[in-house]
């Protein structure tokens, strides 16, 4: 058992129970704040898929971006919409959640018997990238690698996925605008 | 090293779980937590596979354009959160079941 593992071990059973506490928590405030904390235990998870340069974008727009944005979306929307949105009475376990439950579980086994069927770490590209050796070591180059990849095989998707964002930008700004006649 | 399927069962977990999140939740914001968390775990699944691919990386790179996508849809989703709650006075999926005209 490494200390790799032992990280492994500790950044899934953290990300797997909180976000269990968001599943199972009533208060809004309480689950975003959950979901921080599940977010950071992925951005760790990416790290030890030696995938770095992701785990800081991870950090940078989940955590501080996507989150603070819905944290703002109902502070700054007014008291009673707050009082509003808390106010549930359900409970983790009722007889009305049992249908989403076994769903959950049951695609869950669908999932693990497929996994367990197709002997996913013998893939036969898998076992020829590591005999070939190009399977990203620890100490290998990733984030210059990423630079040069983005800037000419991976041009394309990149401009429309910047023409996307503006649009989205503009669609936000858009819809959140307060109108006057209406 | 970590084995690829220890981390597709760390991936199958939280998505099952975000399939739960989505479907019990009665508030649209925690639904869309729920959504965040099941692409989480897709943009998980996309990481642990670019291990194999140190030249092209294209599972690193899609992992990217998908966080980034995600951040894109979020800020969509919230603004149009709040016009419906605005117009609704409630944002319980069940109740919102009427056009505006």
């Amino acid at each position: 058992m490494t200390m790799v593992k032992v990280l492994f071990y500790l950044m899934g059973f953290i990300a797997l129970a909180s976000a269990i506490f968001i599943a199972a928590s009533k208060n809004l405030v309480r689950s975003v704040f959950m979901f921080f904390v599940t977010l950071l235990s992925i951005a760790g998870l990416y790290v030890l898929a030696l995938a770095d340069f992701i785990a800081i974008t991870q950090v940078v727009i989940y955590v501080g971006g996507i989150l603070v944005l819905m944290l703002f979306a109902f502070m700054l929307s007014g008291r009673e919409t707050l009082a509003n949105l808390q106010q549930q009475n359900d409970h983790f376990l009722s007889i009305s959640k049992l249908p989403a439950l076994l769903l959950a579980v049951l695609f869950f086994i669908v999932m693990i018997n497929i996994l367990f069927k197709t002997d996913i770490n013998h893939l036969q590209w898998v076992t020829k990238s590591v005999s070939y050796k190009i399977d990203i070591k620890p100490d290998s180059p990733m984030t210059g690698n990423i630079g040069v990849n983005l800037m000419t095989m991976y041009l394309l998707p990149f401009e429309a996925i910047s023409i996307l964002l503006m649009m989205a930008l503009v669609g936000a700004a858009h819809l959140s605008r307060r109108e006057k006649n209406v | 090293m970590i084995s690829l399927s220890d981390f597709l069962i760390v991936s199958a977990g939280l998505f099952c779980i975000g399939l739960y999140i989505i479907l019990t939740k009665r508030n649209a914001i925690q639904v869309l937590i729920g959504i965040e968390l099941m692409l989480n775990a897709a943009i998980l699944n996309l990481v642990a596979f670019g291990k194999y691919d140190r030249l092209n990386n294209g599972g690193q790179m899609f992992a990217l354009f998908a966080i980034v996508l995600a951040a894109a849809t979020t800020a969509v989703a919230l603004a149009i959160i709040l016009n419906v709650y605005k117009k609704y006075k409630t944002i319980d999926p069940n109740n919102i079941n009427e056009l505006r005209d």
